[in-house]
């Protein structure tokens, strides 16, 4: 057998003038959790989709087990036992268990032949690996770390024995990531070879072998994981040295500026998503609200900035009311002094196919600064983009390039900068640094710190464990709507972990 | 890597990428002129010498161009907000109403330049209110515009031959049009503008709405990129979440748009109505309003591409014609196909050449200089 299983040399892949991998050598020894790790934009993604057959390399070896292949398509590669598992499941989600993981691969036009041979194999993979799921059970019914095993389930049908997984923890609360790390293991002991890609480094800590590191489309370094650190790593994912903890004085709260009393949002299926949601934010302190996503938090801060509609509830601005469940409107809430960082910064937040000075006015075009009459005045905007972004360190700077052009870090610093420099008594941010590279992210948390010594209110949503933990100065958790509790930034990840999974206090006794 | 054909020189996102398309689509419809047995480049020329060969043939070009400038400028404001008005049709006829009633009531009154104005309000208003209704449905049901819209397109014909045979026609009359107008609404021929250039012109209707059509276009270019409202329509039909996110009233902005994107079709009747026939008749529009989707097209939404997009159509339809007058073998329906051509290769697969043409530049740039990326974006 041959040592690799996966080996490329020498892979370019160019989109129109952009290279996304620029000469990729890179060698996976068989049966080892490889971790790839990177900053977003650095090439992980386009690299393992060159992998998975989506994309073809412009030059450049493909060797799988030490054969030398072209893959040209995704059945290739599962011919070739890759096996990938996507940050956004491809499961249909009405189907059950079973149906998804034969689905692709059925032998005839009739389903049960199929069905009854699928139901064996897959008995036999679950006492295999020790993965615990219920082969009838319809997929929007199982938590996403069940759904997850279902893909990988669904990989191992197909006879995978190279695994790679993108993202894989995103979606996972800190208790189901370590299960899945347990897979792994599982997985690796039974001879499969695991690609790992993520831009967690402790993930890469935690259970891998060896891990490459990428930065602008090349591979920086390999290193065992046994002989590296979390800092090295920072280190050569940015290109140069990172403050990867947070410095903070004391908090200085003041006065209630925001006041969230039993708020309930209900979405447009008519699922309550917030329910009976209360919650203070006073001056000088960051509140932050920690939580796996999907459990309200986004519909919470929606409808707090006027962009949904509450079913009940009230909101004081400032101690004056705020008609939240009637005519929602983010402008008048944005005079009133509550800035909002959305946590879609593409589709909310920005408007990618403007230029960066139009969209350092959004939401604040009505201000009578950047008019002149029903006219946009067009030097006034273009200077003030110019402020912010000498201020903000905001690269390219440039006021007049596309927004779509600039990286994830740097078109959060546009909003930042847009939402931070109207002064606002209250600013509520989401997910700060999804999607943001590590240099950006220290600058982005400096400046959260900085509104809050100014005495403003910040209001923090982020599924990041750790950037709620050294940034906030309370953190409530959120699970399927409720508040479940409330701590100090002191509490352990293991105390978090178990709120996020709506393990609560008295639960916890009554278990007892 | 958020948007990997991004960066390309503005001449070429511009100026190259369409010619290419047009190019193609040219050589496509030559095969078919050879297909039914007649020399493509015979065709060519004799298309071109009719279109700009004469005074009256660039008169005409010209005069057809001015009905495609306004509606091109009609789908492309539209557009801005993510709305795809396909009733440019409707509407332009529903505006040569307004310019019928503006011109009747007042032709014996005021000279024409007050008339004018008078029409213009017209047009646009007609125009602009035929699109209210189906603007309503989008905003507040959801209905789709491009299914309302071609479905009034259809209400606005039927519309309009019930009001021409039953109430516009004068009695006893035989045709089925309007009287015509009087002294009063006959405007100004442009006449002087092709003798100046050395050519005659004898039947060609070019006239004064040529000017209005230039002047509009500047005048949709300040709305767009340069006016509160504009960043509105853009926002909206960029990122309608962004657009809430703003705090921008979305149901407000579909409904403006709409009605500025009716209003500006309803002004296409100007040309004709006012300009040329001095009285209104059945199916001025004849298909401008279709046209206008794909002069808005290639034009890509901007006042600067739509006027030449427009002046081409404007060519094929004049040429065209002369073309199929010369060529026996070559029928109206040819020239149908020749215009389909240019909208499919410029039109609907606008991006067929797209990756290719980035490819090699991303090639060009990356061997030449590997400095900073080229800095300029798209802008205005």
């Amino acid at each position: 057998m041959a040592e690799y299983a996966i080996e490329l040399a020498g892979i370019n892949k160019s989109f129109g003038p952009v290279k996304a991998n620029r000469d990729i050598n890179l060698q996976i020894k068989q049966g080892t959790i490889h971790g790839i790790i990177g900053e977003n934009g650095a090439g992980k993604s386009t690299l393992m989709s060159i992998l998975y057959g989506f994309y073809q390399a412009d030059s450049g070896e493909i060797s799988i087990n030490g054969k030398n292949t072209k893959i040209n398509s995704s059945n290739d590669a599962i011919a070739l036992g890759i096996g990938m598992v996507h940050q956004h499941f491809m499961l249909v989600e009405n189907f059950t268990v079973l149906e998804n993981i034969i689905l692709g691969a059925e032998d005839s036009q009739l389903l049960s032949g199929s069905i009854s041979k699928a139901r064996s194999e897959l008995i036999r993979l679950e006492k295999e690996y020790e993965l615990n799921v219920d082969p009838d059970a319809i997929i929007e019914e199982l938590p996403v770390g069940i759904q997850q095993r279902v893909e990988i389930l669904k990989a191992l049908y197909r006879g995978a024995e190279i695994l790679i997984l993108d993202e894989p923890t995103g979606v996972l609360t800190p208790s189901e990531a370590d299960h899945l790390f347990r897979i792994l293991e599982q997985l690796k002991a039974q001879g499969k070879t695991i690609v790992l890609i993520t831009h967690k480094l402790r993930e890469i800590m935690a259970v891998t072998d060896e891990v490459s590191v990428m930065r602008q489309g090349t591979i920086v370094a390999t290193r065992e994981t046994a002989q590296t650190s979390v800092e090295e790593l920072a280190e050569l994912m940015v290109g140069r040295r990172v403050l990867l903890r947070v410095e903070k004085g004391e908090p200085n709260p003041g006065e209630i500026k925001l006041s969230v009393q039993n708020l309930t949002v209900r979405d447009s299926r008519g699922i309550d998503m917030v329910k009976n949601v209360s919650l203070d934010v006073r001056a000088g302190e960051i509140v932050g609200i920690a939580g796996v996503a999907g459990n309200g938090q986004s519909q919470l801060i929606e409808a707090i900035a006027g962009i949904r509609a509450a079913k009940e509830g009230r909101v004081l601005l400032d101690g004056e009311p705020i008609d939240v469940t009637g005519q929602a409107d983010p402008a008048m809430l944005r005079k009133r002094g509550l800035a909002h960082v959305p946590e879609d910064r593409h589709h909310m937040g920005l408007v990618l196919a403007f230029e960066e000075s139009e969209n350092s006015i959004l939401g604040y075009h009505d201000n009578e600064q950047y008019l002149s009459g029903p006219m946009l005045n067009i030097e006034a905007i273009r200077d003030d983009a110019r402020e912010k972004i000498e201020k903000y360190d905001i690269r390219p700077a440039n006021c007049r390039l596309k927004t779509a052009n600039f990286s994830g870090g740097n078109q959060q610093k546009i909003v930042l900068a847009r939402e931070m420099e109207t002064d606002p008594a209250v600013l509520i941010v989401g997910q700060p640094t999804r999607g943001v590279d590590v240099g950006a992210i220290e600058f982005i948390h400096k400046r959260i710190i900085e509104m809050r010594d100014a005495g403003k209110a910040v209001l923090l949503v982020s599924v990041e464990l750790d950037e709620i933990r050294s940034l906030a100065d309370r953190i409530i958790v959120m699970f399927d709507g409720n508040v479940v509790g409330e701590c100090g930034p002191e509490a352990t990840e293991g105390e978090l972990g178990l709120l996020m999974a709506g393990v609560t206090n008295d639960k916890m006794a009554a278990a007892e | 890597m958020a948007q990997p054909y991004s960066q390309l020189p503005r001449w070429v996102n511009y100026g190259l990428i369409p010619l290419v398309n047009l190019s193609v689509a040219f050589l496509v419809a030559g095969l078919v002129v050879l297909a039914v047995g007649e020399n493509p480049l015979r065709a060519a020329v004799l298309m071109i010498d009719g279109a700009f060969g004469s005074g009256d043939g660039i008169g005409y070009t010209l005069y057809y161009a001015t009905n495609f400038i306004f509606t091109g400028l009609a789908v492309a404001v539209a557009f801005h907000c993510g709305l795809f008005n396909i009733g440019g049709e409707g509407q332009a006829y529903i505006g040569g109403l307004g310019v019928a009633v503006g011109c009747l009531a007042f032709d014996s009154i005021f000279p024409w330049w007050i008339n004018l104005p008078i029409a213009t309000l017209c047009a646009a208003a007609f125009g602009g209110l035929w699109a209210l209704i189906p603007a309503l449905l989008q905003a507040k049901r959801g209905s789709h515009v491009v299914i309302t819209t071609i479905m009034f397109n259809f209400i606005a014909a039927s519309l309009m031959v019930f009001l021409l045979v039953d109430v516009l026609k004068p009695a006893g009359q035989m045709a089925v049009e309007t009287r015509p107008f009087a002294e009063g609404a006959s405007l100004p021929r442009l006449d002087w503008m092709i003798e100046a250039f050395g050519y005659t012109i004898r039947r060609a209707p070019l006239n004064i709405i040529f000017l209005l059509a230039l002047v509009t276009s500047f005048l949709v270019w300040v709305l767009i990129w340069r006016t509160r409202l504009g960043y509105e329509i853009r926002t909206m039909g960029h990122s309608p979440k962004a657009a809430q996110y703003a705090g921008i009233n979305t149901t407000k902005i579909i409904v403006i748009t709409m009605m500025i994107s009716g209003g500006l079709a309803g002004m296409m009747a100007l040309n004709p109505v006012m300009g040329a026939q001095e009285r209104l008749q059945l199916d001025f529009v004849t298909g401008a309003g279709f046209v206008g989707i794909a002069v808005a097209l290639m034009g890509r939404s901007h006042p600067a591409g739509i006027i030449p997009a427009a002046i081409l159509f404007g060519m094929l339809y004049q040429g065209g014609a002369e073309m199929s007058f010369e060529m026996p073998a070559i029928t109206r329906d040819m020239i149908v196909i020749i215009q389909g051509l240019v909208i499919l290769f410029a039109g609907a697969l606008e991006h067929m050449f797209r990756p290719y043409i980035s490819m090699f530049f991303g090639r060009v740039a990356d061997s030449s200089l590997k400095a900073a990326p080229a800095t300029t974006g798209e802008s205005h």
